[in-house]
C-alpha cells in the first residue's frame, strides 16, 4: 500500500468536529469521526483550503521549524515571490531580501529570478509549437495532484518543467559552491513557502526522486522575526536580481503574462480551477495554448501560509515590479541554464472515487448509492460527518458509515420506534383487562 | 430487473443554459465511482452533453435515459421537438440552425451532431419534423 505524505494536518485538540472544512474541500476528502475531522489521506491534494476555512485553527501545516536550518553550515534562502506582498511598501525589495540574512541565512536567492528561467523554457515549448494545448501550468503542486485525482485526461496537458523553486534551488546550490562559499554537503537549501502543498511537493515529490530544497519553512512562522529585523538598515548585499517577470509569479496571471501569448486563461481559487478544468476535459475551450490554475485566490499571495491579506499584498507587490521595471532591469534570464527542466518522473492517474476494482460490483454498489441517496433528505446539513448526502450514500455502500449516522434518519427511526411502543403499551393482556373497580 | 446493469433518468429542462449539461455531468461522476478508463469517460461526457445542449437549444428540452452495463454506456436522447428536416445536412460539421443568441453564448457552432459522431462508437437518429428526435449514442467500454 502507497502511503501519501501529507503537509496539512489536524490538530485534534482545536478541532470541534464541525461542518466547515468537510464542505469546503474540493475533493471530499474530510469527515468528521467521534468528533474530529480526519483526513481521507489519498484523496488530500493539500490545497489548504481546510486551513483557511477553519475557525479553530485546527488544521495546519507542516512545515520545518526555523531552527532546523542550523543542522547545516551553509544555510541558504530562497523565498517565494509572494514574500514582497507581505511587507509595507516602503521597504524596497533588496531590504526585504537583506533581512532574511539578518535573522540567520548566509545566502539569499530569489525564487522570482528561477521563474524567468521556467519562463524562458515555457515560451520555447509555445514557440515550437506541437504540445497538447492547452498547457496547464504545474506551477502549483495542488492543481497538479487535483488532475491527478479528478482530471486523468488532463495528465499530458500538464507542462512537465521544473517549478522555479526546484530551479532556484539547483541555481542556488551550483552559484555557491562555484564561489568557494561552501561545499555541497554543508549547504541547506530552505524555500520560505506561502502554502502547504509545496512542503508536500518538497517531501514527497511527484516529478522526481528527490528534491532540491531540504527544509521548507512557512512565512508565516518567520514573519515576526523578519519583521523585527527589518528595522535594521543595514543592507549589505545586492540581492534584488529578478526582474519583474518573475516577482509577477506570485499573483494571478503573472505566469501567464511572461510567455507573450494572448492565447493564456489564468484562473485562481480551487473550485474555479475545477469548473476550468471540466471545460477544458470537455473539450470546450477554444483557442488557448496555456492555462496558468492556481489553488488559492489570489494566486501564491493568497496562500494559506502568507499573512496580509492577498488583495492588499498583490497592491503592495505592484509596487516591486514597477520598481524592477523602472530599473530597467534586464531580463536576467542571461547565464545559460544547461540542465534540463524536464520532469524525470511522472504522475499517474489515482481513481480515488472508484467504487470497486470489479465494475460489476461498482455497479451494484452504484446503484445501492443512488437508492440510498434518494431515501436521505438532501439537506447536505453535514451532520453525518460527510459533506453531502450522496457522499453519506457512498461512505455506507463503501461500508465506513451506516444510514443512522444521517440525524433526520435517526429521528424518523426513533419515532416509528416509539409508535410502535405506543400502540403496545395500549394493548393490555386479556388477563390483565378488567374494568377499573372490579376487583 | 438485470442486476448487472444501471438505468438512469434525467429530465432536460428547456431553455436554462445555466443547467443545461448537468445530467451528462452527473452521469460522468458515475462514471468515474466504476472506475471506467478516463478515455471512455471523455468519449462518453462529450457525446452526452452535445446531445442534451442540443435537446435544450433546438427542442426546448426533453429527457435523458442512460444505461451502463459491464459492455457499453447508451444514452438515449429524447424530445419533442421540431425534428430535423435533413439529418446528412445537420451532421455536417459547421452546419447549424441555432439563432444568433445562442451563438452569442458560444453555442450552436453546427460541431454538436459531428462531435457526437466522433465521440461514439454508435449513432442512431430517429426524428420527425414537428414531432421530435430521438438521438441514441453507444459507447462501448473496453
Amino acid at each position: 500500500m502507497e502511503t501519501y505524505f501529507h503537509s496539512v494536518t489536524l490538530d485534534e485538540n482545536k478541532c470541534m468536529g464541525c461542518t466547515n472544512c468537510i464542505k469546503r474541500c474540493p475533493t471530499e476528502a474530510i469527515r468528521v469521526r467521534k468528533g474530529k475531522a480526519r483526513i481521507i489521506n489519498e484523496r488530500c491534494i493539500d490545497c489548504g483550503e481546510c486551513i483557511r476555512v477553519c475557525p479553530y485553527h485546527a488544521k495546519k501545516a507542516i512545515t520545518d521549524p526555523f531552527d532546523s536550518i542550523y543542522s547545516y553550515k551553509y544555510k541558504i534562502a530562497i523565498p517565494a515571490p509572494s514574500i514582497y506582498g507581505q511587507f509595507k511598501p516602503s521597504f524596497s525589495r533588496n531590504q526585504i531580501l537583506n533581512t532574511l540574512k539578518a535573522i540567520g541565512f548566509d545566502y539569499v536567492y530569489e525564487v522570482a529570478k528561477a521563474a524567468e528561467v521556467v519562463s524562458f523554457a515555457t515560451r520555447e515549448i509555445i514557440k515550437k509549437d506541437g504540445f497538447k494545448k492547452p498547457l496547464i501550468s504545474s506551477a502549483c503542486p495542488a492543481v497538479v495532484r487535483l488532475i491527478q485525482v479528478r482530471f486523468p485526461n488532463l495528465i499530458d496537458n500538464i507542462l512537465k518543467l521544473e517549478s522555479p523553486m526546484e530551479v532556484a534551488a539547483k541555481l542556488v546550490k551550483s552559484e555557491v559552491v562555484n564561489k568557494g562559499y561552501a561545499l555541497p554537503d554543508e549547504i541547506g537549501v530552505f524555500f520560505i513557502t506561502p502554502c502547504a502543498a509545496k512542503a508536500t511537493s518538497v517531501k514527497a515529490p511527484y516529478e522526481k526522486e528527490r528534491s532540491n530544497v531540504d527544509g521548507v519553512i512557512s512565512m508565516k512562522d518567520i514573519y515576526i522575526k523578519m519583521l523585527n529585523a527589518l528595522d535594521r538598515p543595514e543592507e549589505t548585499d545586492i540581492l534584488d536580481k529578478a526582474g519583474y517577470e518573475g516577482i509577477r509569479w506570485a499573483g494571478p496571471g503573472g505566469e501567464s503574462t511572461a510567455l507573450e501569448t494572448d492565447k493564456f486563461l489564468a484562473v485562481d481559487g480551487i473550485h474555479n480551477v475545477i469548473t476550468i478544468l471540466e471545460e477544458i476535459e470537455s473539450d470546450r475551450l477554444e483557442d488557448i495554448d496555456f492555462v496558468e490554475a492556481l489553488a488559492c485566490t489570489g494566486g501564491c499571495l493568497g496562500g494559506p501560509l502568507t499573512v496580509v491579506n492577498p488583495y492588499v499584498a498583490r497592491k503592495r507587490l505592484r509596487k516591486h515590479v514597477i520598481e524592477a521595471k523602472e530599473k530597467s532591469m534586464p531580463k536576467t534570464f542571461q547565464e545559460k541554464y544547461d540542465s534540463d527542466l524536464v520532469w524525470t518522473s511522472d504522475i499517474k492517474y489515482r481513481p480515488v472515487m472508484k467504487l470497486d476494482e470489479d465494475i460489476i460490483k461498482a455497479m451494484k454498489k452504484l446503484e445501492t448509492l443512488e437508492r440510498i441517496n434518494k431515501e436521505l433528505p438532501g439537506l447536505d446539513c453535514g451532520a453525518c460527518g460527510a459533506p453531502s448526502c450522496r457522499a453519506l450514500a457512498e461512505d455506507i455502500v463503501r461500508g465506513i458509515a451506516n444510514e443512522t449516522d444521517c440525524i433526520f434518519k435517526l429521528r424518523e427511526k426513533v419515532r416509528e420506534l416509539a409508535i410502535q411502543m405506543a400502540e403496545l403499551e395500549a394493548k393490555m393482556p386479556p388477563v390483565l383487562d378488567r374494568e377499573k373497580g372490579k376487583r | 430487473m438485470d442486476i448487472n446493469s444501471i438505468r438512469l433518468h434525467y429530465e432536460i429542462p428547456g431553455d436554462d443554459f445555466t443547467i443545461a449539461g448537468e445530467a451528462s455531468s452527473n452521469v460522468k461522476k458515475m462514471l468515474n465511482q466504476l472506475g471506467i478508463a478516463p478515455d471512455i469517460v471523455k468519449k462518453t461526457s462529450i457525446a452526452m452533453y452535445e446531445a442534451e445542449i442540443n435537446a435544450v437549444i433546438h427542442a426546448g428540452g426533453g429527457e435523458a435515459n442512460i444505461e451502463i452495463t459491464g459492455e457499453k454506456i447508451t444514452i438515449v436522447i429524447k424530445d419533442n421537438g421540431p425534428g430535423i428536416p435533413d439529418v446528412e445536412l445537420a451532421m455536417q460539421e459547421g452546419y447549424s440552425t441555432a439563432s444568433d443568441y445562442v451563438r452569442e453564448l458560444g453555442f450552436g457552432a453546427g460541431m454538436g451532431l459531428p462531435n457526437i459522431k466522433r465521440y461514439s462508437d454508435k449513432l442512431d437518429i430517429q426524428t420527425e419534423v414537428g414531432k421530435g428526435t430521438v438521438v441514441t449514442i453507444v459507447v462501448n467500454i473496453n
